[in-house]
């Protein structure tokens, strides 16, 4: 094996030992970038060439939480076959339960929307918001609790395929609906903004925004963490059981409704971590989140990276999303054209996207 | 948590064998099947849209026997299957595992956990998995979230997993993900599971379908060293291999029974020339 390798090219040596690494590329690059961008945009003066600026460093950090987005998505998607339309209700769900802490944050008795509704008191459900800890167990619950009964239902009732899809496509159509009113009393269509600290700290100031960044991508290394250990363990085995031959599982003595509602609800919390921190860090959340086309948008991350890989759909979000920050300045009128012709691709030439692709180039050349 | 560990009375007093109301002693984990039978259908039937799939079908299987089941095509074969493993609830009838369970009250996981193992008739393996993480994931052990996440193989149960490796000849397979094997070996495979699951009954239907005469020939032998130890309800076209293996043959057409007895009876029957050669 040796010899063989040290007589081929320098550029197939390389190759032959860049492949198989992807994960950990992966990782290096988001270790180096982690430290990089929050340092160059809190120490270094604004007119320094390196300076990282707060749109740049938001930009990094929303594409990170977007990453926890997509790994929660294969979960579901790429390990137990259940298509999702609707996880950008989850992540909506995360986001507004910070959005309601930050909104609390004024010396205001009432969230400036309340004031402008001429209501005089809070609804009963924003009892305890200003509380950091308690919007934690709001950020973690609610979506929990939504995806519990809702999945509870669904999977019972034993909905699978396209039906499963398009019902979750619709719960997310019908909460942006509900939030788009005023009187629901999360700030109709316009939803929170204007949000000034956060535990005390300038929402704006270079500092928190480098923590914040931190925090994503310390959430993002975790879930990876914890996703892959998920899905090589007896658990991830019964997930793809139920992907492959879910009859087959029952017969094997599997009551398939407990697996799948433990990852669908493991998925949905992983989103509204993601969304909690997105929230902070674009300084805005309303019903629009909910819209039925960002749950698509996300599944178009995993298609694109490659679906049951955990890498291919953290790729996949910043792939896709990286080209969105440059199109939508550069053909905002294009973009969504780009994206349909993005996913058509993706489907007919790389049924197993980026790293799918990626495997099979290296298998062939090594 | 178990879904269901069966709880059925098993009589145990010496010198005694008359009806035991009473005495009965609660004993995990054990079939009662004092009067010889492990399955009874009683009066079972089943209408989809008005057509009668099963049309009062009485059959009962033995401890240890391996009986074949016969019919031409839409004689309510695979429904019969699926009444028993909990996929399709009977009209009407009784279906009952051992004397005591009524398997019409419980769901497909709790019926296989009850110790009766189902075998399709296209082979239905997980084909992202080796050979032996598939045999692994069958393996008799606890089926919840919870057990699975802290799951550790054991050394007893890889004994037990290398034992069936053998049994169903693929040694050398194990670690091939099962989407690669050839149809004979799937089917193997997944008989396999079946045995890891260590069931009372098994139902197989259609076993050596698409196999080579070879491999036919070795499943006989595979069934065959099976009979005594489990109970075997076969589902077969194939009448060589019927030949090979029963004993007693049933003879199922538009829904009940026809025949029933040695397949050199059933054979020579009339009514079942008529059936299958058509009126």
């Amino acid at each position: 094996m040796q010899s063989e390798l040290i007589t081929q090219p320098y550029s197939m040596r390389l190759w032959a030992w860049l492949g198989p690494q992807l994960g950990s590329w992966l990782l290096g690059a988001l270790l180096v970038i982690g430290v990089a961008l929050p340092l160059a945009h809190a120490l270094l003066p604004a007119e320094h060439p390196w300076f990282i600026s707060a749109y740049t460093l938001t930009l990094a950090g929303k594409i990170l939480c977007y990453a926890v987005v997509a790994l929660a998505l294969d979960l579901v998607w790429g390990y137990t076959g259940l298509l999702s339309l609707g996880h950008g209700l989850f992540f909506a769900l995360g986001g507004y339960g910070m959005g309601m802490y930050l909104m609390r944050q004024g010396d205001a008795e009432l969230p400036a929307f309340m004031t402008f509704l001429d209501w005089q008191t809070l609804p009963w459900f924003w009892w305890g918001s200003e509380h950091f800890l308690w919007a934690l167990v709001l950020i973690v619950m609610v979506p929990a609790l939504v995806a519990g009964i809702f999945g509870w239902l669904a999977f019972r009732s034993r909905i699978k395929g396209v039906y499963f899809s398009i019902i979750t496509q619709a719960l997310t159509f019908a909460a942006m609906l509900l939030f788009f009113r005023n009187e629901t009393g999360f700030g109709g269509n316009n939803g929170f903004t204007d949000f000034k600290t956060l535990l005390g700290f300038g929402i704006a100031e270079p500092a928190t925004r480098a923590v914040l960044f931190l925090l994503s991508l310390a959430l993002l290394l975790l879930a990876w963490l914890g996703a892959r250990w998920l899905v090589n363990s007896p658990f991830g085995r019964i997930l793809t059981a139920v992907r492959d031959a879910e009859s087959r599982l029952m017969f094997c003595g599997y009551s398939p409704l407990y697996f799948k509602l433990t990852i669908w609800v493991l998925s949905a919390v992983l989103c509204a971590l993601a969304g909690a921190l997105y929230v902070p860090q674009v300084g805005i959340i309303n019903p629009s989140e909910m819209s039925p086309a960002n749950s698509i948008e996300m599944v178009i991350w995993v298609a694109l990276g490659g679906r049951g890989t955990l890498i291919g759909p953290m790729l996949g979000a910043g792939l896709v999303n990286g080209a969105k920050s440059w199109f939508t300045v550069a053909f905002p009128e294009y973009w969504l054209f780009f994206l349909g012709f993005v996913f058509i691709a993706a489907t007919l030439f790389l049924p197993h996207g980026v790293v799918g692709w990626w495997r099979r180039l290296w298998r062939k050349s090594a | 948590m178990t879904l269901f560990s069966p709880k059925t009375a098993v009589v145990e007093r010496e010198g005694w064998d008359g009806e035991a109301k009473g005495l009965a002693h609660l004993v995990d984990g054990q079939l009662d099947t004092r009067h010889g039978a492990i399955l009874y259908l009683e009066e079972v039937c089943v209408s989809f849209d008005g057509f009668k799939a099963l049309n009062h079908l009485n059959l009962d299987i033995g401890v240890g026997e391996l009986r074949c089941i016969i019919g031409p095509n839409g004689a309510g074969k695979t429904t019969m299957m699926d009444v028993i493993t909990g996929k399709t609830r009977p009209d009407s009838g009784a279906v009952f595992f051992g004397q005591t369970i009524d398997l019409t009250r419980y769901r497909e996981a709790e019926i296989a956990q009850l110790g009766i193992g189902r075998k399709f008739q296209k082979p239905t393996v997980f084909e992202a998995m080796t050979v032996f993480e598939n045999l692994q994931l069958a393996l008799a052990g606890p089926r919840s979230v919870w057990a699975s996440l802290r799951a550790r193989l054991t050394g007893e149960q890889r004994d037990r997993i290398e034992a069936l490796l053998l049994r169903v000849r693929l040694q050398e397979q194990r670690h091939r993900v099962a989407g690669l094997l050839s149809h004979g070996q799937k089917q193997w495979l997944e008989i396999g599971m079946l045995l890891a699951q260590d069931p009372q009954l098994l139902l197989l239907d259609e076993p050596v379908a698409g196999m080579t005469d070879a491999e036919t020939e070795k499943t006989a032998e595979l069934l065959l060293s099976l009979k005594g130890h489990h109970s075997l309800m076969v589902v077969e076209h194939d009448m060589a291999f019927v030949e090979a293996i029963a004993e007693r043959v049933t003879v199922l057409a538009e829904g009940s029974v026809l025949a029933e007895g040695s397949l050199a009876q059933v054979q020579a029957d009339e009514r079942v020339i008529e059936v299958y050669l058509g009126r």
